[in-house]
């Protein structure tokens, strides 16, 4: 299997898109690391992981604390040596309209979702320079492109996550690492969820696929960017979405 | 114990991917030894961490030469 031998970190891996994230890279090979919020999350990872048989284990990681990060990133060194794939998935909703957006719920949706992937990319670029080799995949969203009222917070988090990735893309490609994006559209997990009915008919009028994706489809674009035969793509970003945008 | 000197030279010649006859300690980094710029970063964090100190970036850039290298490790550890 293509990823045999390298170890991926996977933010924000309990549920959702990052579980489905985790699974993928597992079942290529990879000794895939998954971080969640609470040791429950972490136990229930690593029992995941167990269960499908794949090599792998859960840490607790708050993305939001550079001592989380720095604690994290030292346990997965000793434990499953430097990773040579990053994803940045762990990521939190606050919405409300912007004149009703308090600071706090655009300081944690900045802190969490784009200074995360600040910290965490810089704490693994120098073992992928070292080792020639890197895999540095975003999770974006399609409102990062498209704007959506109630989400100037989230949408402006992911725009600079995007425009963050590009950067390192040029800084680091002649290293043999590449950054890119994944931006998914309507998936269904939790997240879009918590939508009410109203908002979830206005969003399949919107969706040409009439269906909301599954977290195995973004996940199975993370795989092939994380996979050798992604080395001559760098600083994209791909749209999974059901053809809702398309950049 | 090897010294300073031999130390440097033995990172250089890793970071750059030189050999160690082409390393004199006049060789520029960027002109003689074709370092880039990150390969100067690289450089000067493996540095860092043989000589367990930190190189303040406006120091890091006055780092020219493998001489110059070897002078800062001298008078700083």
């Amino acid at each position: 299997m293509s990823l045999e031998g390298k170890t991926a970190l996977v933010t924000g891996a309990t549920r959702g898109i990052g579980k489905a994230i985790a699974k993928a890279l597992a079942d290529q090979g990879a000794m895939v690391v998954g971080t969640a919020t609470s040791e429950n999350g972490a136990e229930s990872i690593s029992a995941d992981l167990k269960a499908a048989g794949a090599k792998g284990f859960g840490i607790v990681m708050n993305v939001a604390d550079p001592d989380s990060i720095e604690a994290g990133l030292k346990e997965i060194n000793e434990k499953a040596g430097a990773p040579a794939i990053l994803v940045n998935n762990a990521g939190i909703t606050r919405d409300n309209l912007l004149m009703r957006l308090k600071d706090d719920d655009w300081a944690s949706v900045v802190e969490t979702n784009l200074s995360s992937v600040y910290r965490t990319s810089k704490a693994v670029l120098r073992g992928m320079a070292k080792a020639r080799w890197g895999r540095v995949i975003n999770i974006s969203s399609v409102v990062a492109g498209m704007g959506n009222p109630g989400q100037a917070n989230y949408c402006a988090a992911k725009a600079g996550v995007e425009g963050f990735t590009r950067s390192l893309a040029k800084e680091m490609s002649n290293r043999g690492i590449t950054a890119n994006c994944v931006a998914p559209g309507f998936i269904d997990t939790d997240m879009t969820r918590k939508l009410d009915d109203k908002q979830r008919e206005a969003m399949m009028e919107v969706i040409p696929a009439g269906r909301l994706g599954e977290p195995e489809e973004v996940a199975a674009v993370v795989a092939f960017l994380a996979s050798e035969a992604a080395g001559y793509v760098t600083g994209e970003t791909i749209h999974v979405n059901g053809g809702m945008y398309m950049g | 114990m090897s010294t300073v000197e031999e130390r440097v030279k033995k990172i250089v010649c890793e970071q750059l991917g030189v050999k160690e006859s082409e390393v004199q300690n006049t060789s520029s980094f960027v002109e003689d030894l074709g370092a880039d710029s990150l390969d100067t970063v690289e450089l000067v964090m493996a540095l860092e961490e043989e000589f367990e100190t930190e190189i303040p970036d406006e120091e890091a850039e006055k780092l020219a030469s493998v001489q110059d290298a070897i002078d800062y490790i001298v008078a700083h550890t």
